[in-house]
């Protein structure tokens, strides 16, 4: 602190800059390009044409008539891919809700040696390769897969059971590779926990449900806040999971995305559809950090 | 606490939802590993041992190709991403809070947040307009958007170690007048280095399992060991795509442990 070098806050900046300089050019300055490129024009081939047009935005929910370009109509391809995104989204979040919250709780209460190891267990799919963990789930429910394989052997079924490309597999797949995600926050939630309160509880007769409903839930409702909003942030940005596990007709946001990029060659229209995608995970995440404000604000009075 | 003939901590049905989850999460990585030593082609059929997958997925000469590509991409992102993160780690926990600290947090934590997609596409048109204007379509472009992502998960353990240590011991360093990069070298960078070990181990983790956004960034030839198996899981699946995956999953389960261990000593 007596050098020159370390008086005001300059120095800090100098050793942020390397870091920042890289982050603008290759993760954050992108977004602002994006921006841009939603209103611009098609090119022919993919890429754009430098020309201001709303066409991109427009047709991120609406549709012309190909004949009558005057005629509107809501795009409903596009309103059923947005539908199935948080619709398929929100049943993940509530799936691993309630397999991580026992889950958690199971953690929370064995004994600290052993603690580790089991939260040792849920981390390790957390760090494993989503596509290898994807790949898993694609195995296990293919036609020819280790469920129908098994279940035909049995006698059970005589054909397979059509699992992959359905929004179910889907779902799965989601619910399986984002689970981690729930059980984490909810555990870091349940080890503050004061236990006591749920003795108390208990010596004043009241029963497992209540206990559950008046003491522990209120407790550990900041990581199951946490947790959803870990959940749904990356299912809504899905893209991999549905990319394997369900096919054209099962498609969500990230993959219309995608499309546009591909065979679509629609630059501006997927570039806004990022942008859409994009403001929905900025929204869940200002009413979480909302939500986590108005708890402290209570919790000080 | 528990020590009650009425447990407190027990809830009827919790274990037994907490025993299928940890079944359900394992059962299909353990059914995957499992039919990598298939002697047979099937993956849900057993047909007796064998290695043949691994031997096959050896002889691969594409396998071999976008292993190396992916490895050492990881390497060299990683290592990057640690340099970037320890520097700025010191700049934002050293002699405390100043005017644009939240701004530097919000773009360091930027990448955590937005969809890969999103960034996927992004780092699509940037690199399509540089490519346009300069022609060149080296790795330089995977590179820096690797580094870019792994900075967040090098910064988060480097800060934590940073935050840990006592500040007496770089001003006693001060006080036997040692220039600040005399303190800097031998009293905090000896100290920091499990922090920085773990950033480049998680960097290296990740950089090793981001799949979208290669996906977007490679040009032709530029597919690392993910992008290639996104690709091969379109056609018909063989074991050796399970004997890969295998190898993966042990590479990164070594580095996870190994991250473990280091960060569980810092504990103590």
């Amino acid at each position: 602190m007596r050098a020159p070098l370390f008086r005001g806050h300059g120095w800090k900046w100098l050793l942020c800059a390397p870091a920042l300089t890289v982050l603008l050019l290759a993760a954050s300055g992108p977004l602002l390009i994006v921006l841009v490129y939603s209103f611009l024009s098609p090119g022919n081939m993919g890429g754009v044409v430098w020309e201001f047009s709303t066409e991109g935005w427009f047709r991120v929910f609406f549709r012309r008539d190909i004949f009558e370009p005057d005629l509107v109509t809501w795009n409903q391809a596009h309103l059923a891919v947005f539908w199935r995104s948080i619709w398929l989204s929100l049943q993940t979040t509530l799936i691993c809700a309630f397999l991580g919250f026992p889950t958690a709780w199971f953690i929370a209460t064995r004994p600290p040696s052993t603690r580790t190891v089991w939260l040792f267990l849920i981390t390790i799919p957390f760090w494993t390769n989503l596509l290898i963990r994807t790949f898993a789930i694609q195995e296990v429910i293919r036609n020819n897969g280790t469920i129908n394989t098994v279940l035909m052997r049995l006698g059970v079924i005589d054909s397979p059971i059509q699992m992959m490309f359905t929004d179910f597999a889907v779902l799965l797949g989601m619910a399986y590779v984002f689970l981690p995600l729930m059980v984490l926050p909810l555990y870091a939630a349940m080890e503050k926990m004061d236990f006591r309160l749920v003795e108390a509880g208990y010596d004043l007769y009241a029963s497992r449900l209540m206990v559950l409903w008046h003491v522990i839930l209120p407790q550990v409702k900041p990581g199951f806040i946490a947790g959803s909003i870990l959940v749904f942030i990356p299912a809504i940005g899905a893209y991999v999971t549905p990319r394997v596990l369900g096919g054209g007709r099962t498609m969500m946001l990230g993959n219309l995305i995608a499309l546009q990029f591909g065979q679509g060659r629609n630059w501006p229209l997927g570039a806004a559809l990022a942008m859409l995608m994009l403001v929905v995970v900025v929204g869940a995440l200002v009413l979480y950090l909302r939500a986590v404000n108005r708890m402290e604000g209570a919790r000080r009075g | 606490m528990a020590e009650k003939g009425y447990s407190v901590r027990r809830l009827p049905g919790f274990g037994l939802i907490a025993v299928l989850t940890f079944t359900m999460l394992y059962l299909p990585i353990v059914i995957l590993v499992f039919f990598s030593f298939n002697a047979g082609p099937s993956q849900a059929v057993w047909d007796g041992f064998s290695l043949q997958w691994y031997e096959a997925a050896f002889q691969n000469r594409q396998v071999r190709e976008v292993s190396i590509r992916s490895l050492w991409l990881a390497a060299t992102a990683a290592s990057f991403a640690t340099v970037l993160a320890t520097l700025a780690a010191l700049g934002t926990t050293r002699g405390g809070r100043f005017p644009g600290q939240t701004m530097i947090y919000a773009l360091i934590n930027q990448p955590l947040m937005v969809p890969e997609i999103v960034t996927g596409i992004a780092l699509l048109i940037f690199v399509a307009a540089i490519k346009v204007q300069t022609g060149y379509t080296g790795m330089g472009y995977l590179v820096a958007a690797h580094t870019a992502f792994c900075i967040p998960f090098a910064y988060l353990p480097i800060r934590a170690r940073l935050e840990t240590l006592d500040p007496a011991l770089e001003a006693a360093a001060a006080d036997l007048y040692a220039s600040p990069v005399q303190a800097f070298f031998s009293i905090t960078l000896p100290l920091l280095v499990p922090g920085i070990v773990a950033g480049f181990m998680l960097g290296f983790v990740i950089s090793l399992d981001t799949v979208v956004i290669t996906e977007f960034v490679k040009s032709a030839g530029q597919d690392t060991l993910p992008t290639y198996m996104l690709g091969q899981l379109r056609r018909t699946v063989t074991p050796e795509m399970n004997a890969i995956a295998t190898l993966f999953l042990a590479l990164s389960l070594i580095i996870v442990t190994a991250f473990f261990l280091i960060t569980r000593t810092r504990g103590r």
